[in-house]
């Protein structure tokens, strides 16, 4: 189970990591906090608006899920108010989910590690949610954290999932998120037109993703 | 969304005046500002679906970027950086400021209904 606030935040984190599973014939849900209604990248050249962006964001969404032929579920939360929910609601909520769905293993973000709010504070909800369970049926927890001081505060990820193979499907999956793949994402639609050295480098960086695994003995959270 | 024919823009504006509307007014750096530049400041802020009536409206601009002023009995709503406009689901007057890649950097909206 993966349990992110974005459409987009499977496509670049752990799209990969799903599509190995996937291939494996391990079935993958995607819990997606919000629609991303709050985005501020709205096509380039732009195609979206404020009002249009979430239909939008759905639509890719469930494209980006059908590439990873993962099931969704769309939690209904809103963009950037996560944090401002009750965090033993969301985590209920989530628990609601784990216990019918029953994952072996979630991938959520590493709590104070992962930059936007949402994600911090979804994944504080994921990872309470999966504490509050009976230890005996706990899933793992692999927690991303991307923060530039996460190595230096965390030590090295335990797990470095290499996804070169399936790099193609991750690709297919990111651009699946058309609105939003502008900006610093913009050379992904264009890379047929890169020089041979930047590709690779490209390449080479979103083949490895990394993961913390999350000890329950040791992480208490307040 | 199109680039601000003020005139139009006015008129809709205009279309408001001493109505109860509920306004969308947003600015946004992005959530990753600091993350990527760590001498920038992550800042933005919105309220969504102010219930408002205002009684002057205005939008100025030199062309490329405008702002509009909205004078209330008790204040006032402004935005600057404003680029692109169009009316969305046929009531609703819809101003953006986007950045050179298409980025939103700055919203005000206005409606009779709520936005969803």
């Amino acid at each position: 189970m993966v349990i992110f606030p974005h459409p987009d935040d499977e496509a670049f984190g752990a799209a990969g990591s799903v599509a190995k599973f996937r291939a494996e014939g391990v079935p993958v849900t995607y819990l997606c906090g919000t629609l991303g209604q709050m985005g501020r990248n709205m096509g380039n050249p732009t195609f979206a608006n404020r009002e249009s962006l979430p239909e939008i964001r759905k639509k890719e969404l469930k494209r980006a899920c059908a590439t990873l032929d993962m099931e969704l579920k769309m939690l209904g939360y809103r963009d950037k108010t996560i944090e401002f929910e009750d965090k033993q609601e969301v985590a209920d909520h989530l628990r609601s989910l784990l216990e019918e769905i029953e994952p072996s293993l979630v991938i959520t973000h590493y709590p104070g590690y992962a930059v936007h709010p949402d994600h911090n504070s979804l994944g504080a909800a994921a990872v309470q949610a999966v504490e509050d369970m009976d230890p005996d049926k706990r899933p793992k927890v692999w927690a991303q954290a991307f923060s530039n001081d996460h190595e230096l505060k965390l030590g090295p990820p335990h797990i470095e999932n290499d996804v070169h193979d399936y790099f193609d499907k991750k690709l297919q999956t990111i651009l699946s998120h058309d609105s939003q793949v502008a900006g610093m994402f913009g050379w992904f639609k264009n890379m047929d037109d890169l020089d041979d050295q930047v590709k690779k480098e490209m390449i080479e960086n979103y083949s490895t993703e990394r993961f913390y695994l999350w000890n329950f003995d040791d992480n208490k959270q307040n | 969304m199109k680039p601000i024919e003020s005139d139009k823009v006015q008129q809709a504006l205009d279309s408001y005046l001493n109505k109860e509307v509920y306004v969308h007014l947003e600015t946004t750096n992005g959530a990753y500002a600091n993350h990527l530049d760590k001498n920038a400041y992550t800042v933005g802020a919105y309220i969504r679906n102010a219930k408002v009536t205002y009684t002057k409206a205005k939008i100025l601009g030199d062309g490329n970027s405008y702002r509009v002023g909205l004078k209330m009995e008790l204040g006032w709503i402004y935005a600057e950086g404003l680029t692109d406009w169009t009316i969305y689901q046929e009531n609703q007057l819809l101003l953006a400021g986007h950045d050179r890649e298409g980025r939103l950097m700055v919203a005000l909206e206005i409606s009779e209904t709520p936005f969803e």
